[in-house]
């Protein structure tokens, strides 16, 4: 077992110099670094927090409590998606835990995260870049910050991602360091052809490449260097979902990616393979949908507008239809009549939290097309 | 038999064992009372309420912490967890049900021979103080 080296101000932390809410914080992350067999912490720029979805009375106590002992983050802190919609309340069907999710949104906001509701931090503006190291929860998140931005956060979750935004230290382990960010395994993604053009096929990619790798770091090899960052998030969310992929690389496309990957195991990506993907995952093969929900993870601003063209055009919706974005996005949808496009056509646009975490589809809801779930 | 352990969260406590043959997430994988109700795990319909539970690893979502830490509150928990392999997230869940409610509940690994060693079923008791940890059963 390693020893834990802390700086002078990282101990004063600890004894309480800064008050008994940054000394709690503290300890998780120092009893956090022991476990994970880190030498030292790390400085972090910032944070994401997924504390603020309600898991029970222990999410309300623990808020509660930093907050009553003067805690505040030190770092810039966003929120991720809480347990109700605080723009459309009618929404969400659960009382209760709509209630106690407005109160724990609230806590979170009182010690200084900014509300931003959302579990797609990287749309918003001042993401961090190459090489910064960040405490990020949010599987979808952190694969994303990780592998696209080429910033270096471990996988943080609950208790644990506002404490380091608290300390404004993360443990110095795991995806954090150097050594645990090389890939493992190459895909070959080449035999994908022209299909690789097609917003379908990342989704799909993703739900192979997790199943196949788990917590391990996949190597991408013929992606096409145009591929959108809302395709890479498709891909990273299903490979975050499938197996526990935090970092991937795409060779030509990722920051960090190898130049060469000669010495690792190859799998190759065929047609055939993402056709048995898509059959295993479509547990609905006829008859009536009974709502449509996209926007898990939230929908980019290209997303909703493309998403505005395709159903201003067409004809009426028959069911109903969701879409889940963040607060941020749909301030500018409403700016620039993307919003009003949508609503028009009969979508229901769920902000602040999504359709995957709170029971927003009406009641038939039972035959669902999801985009990743 | 007495065999030393590595403290991830101290506490004492004893209970009947319950081995698990396959990694459990809390979340979604136990409810309210404690019970097992992932379908696909192996001791689906167990609880492990009062248990010393033993399982090599943990599986999955990092909301096991809050998960945790509500069944400590609502003394649905296991008494003690004995894992083969350190991991940070059954810990972090016991770090704060210990400082919000003052509840310690021990978490500790065993190397692998260890973990071999430990009985099919019967008492067990967990002790993890600050420097140094134990599991004890009777032969």
């Amino acid at each position: 077992m390693q020893s834990l080296h802390l700086t002078a101000g990282e101990e004063g932390m600890l004894g309480g110099r800064d008050g008994d809410g940054v000394a709690l914080a503290m300890r998780v992350i120092v009893g956090q670094a022991r476990i994970s067999d880190a030498p030292r912490l790390v400085e972090i720029t910032s944070a994401h927090v997924d504390s603020c979805l309600y898991h029970g009375q222990v999410s309300l106590d623990f808020a509660h409590r930093l907050v009553d002992l003067g805690a505040k983050v030190r770092v810039p802190t966003t929120l991720n998606v809480g347990s109700t919609d605080l723009l459309h309340p009618e929404l969400v069907r659960d009382r209760d835990l709509a209630s106690a999710g407005r109160e724990l949104m609230a806590a979170y906001v009182a010690l200084g995260c900014t509300p931003t509701f959302t579990c797609a931090p990287y749309q918003l503006p001042n993401r961090p870049g190459l090489g910064e190291h960040v405490a990020w929860a949010e599987s979808n998140a952190i694969v994303f910050a990780n592998s696209v931005l080429g910033a270096r956060t471990d996988r943080y979750g609950d208790f644990l991602d506002v404490c380091a935004a608290i300390t404004g230290r993360a443990p110095y382990a795991g995806l954090q360091t150097t050594e645990a960010r090389r890939g493992t395994v190459v895909f070959d993604c080449r035999p994908l052809g022209r299909f690789l053009q097609s917003d379908l096929a990342y989704p799909l990619l993703g739900h192979h490449v997790g199943s196949v790798v788990g917590a391990g770091i996949p190597v991408l090899v013929g992606i096409p260097a145009d591929v959108s960052e809302d395709e890479l998030k498709a891909f990273g969310a299903a490979a975050a979902s499938a197996g526990r992929v935090a970092l991937f690389h795409a060779v030509g496309v990722t920051p960090e990616a190898p130049a060469q990957v000669d010495d690792l195991p190859v799998h190759e990506v065929d047609l055939a393979t993402l056709r048995e993907v898509r059959r295993t995952l479509s547990t609905f093969s006829s008859g009536e949908l009974d709502a449509v929900s996209v926007g898990t993870p939230h929908a980019s601003y290209a997303e909703c507008a493309r998403l505005a063209d395709l159903v201003g055009t067409g004809p009426m919706l028959k069911v109903p239809f969701y879409l889940s974005t963040g607060r941020a996005t749909r301030a500018r949808a409403v700016e620039t009549g993307v919003l009003q496009a949508l609503e028009a056509a009969g979508v229901t646009v769920v902000v602040d939290t999504c359709t995957y975490v709170t029971s927003i589809v009406a009641r038939a809801g039972r035959v669902l097309l999801d985009e990743i779930a | 038999m007495i065999v030393p352990a590595r403290i991830l969260h101290h506490g004492t406590a004893s209970g009947d064992l319950i081995r698990l043959t396959a990694p459990l997430s809390f979340w979604g994988g136990t409810d309210d009372h404690g019970r097992i109700v992932d379908a696909h795990h192996p001791q689906c319909g167990a609880v492990l309420t009062g248990k010393v539970l033993i399982m090599e690893s943990i599986r999955g979502s990092s909301s096991s912490s809050s998960v945790l830490a509500e069944q400590i509150r609502t003394r649905t928990a296991p008494a003690a967890i004995v894992l083969a392999r350190p991991d940070p997230i059954i810990p972090l869940g016991a770090l704060v049900a210990h400082e919000l409610y003052g509840l310690a509940t021990p978490v500790v690994v065993l190397t692998q021979p260890a973990y071999d060693a430990l009985p099919a079923d019967g008492m067990i008791q967990v002790d993890a103080g600050a420097t140094h940890a134990t599991v004890t059963w009777s032969d």
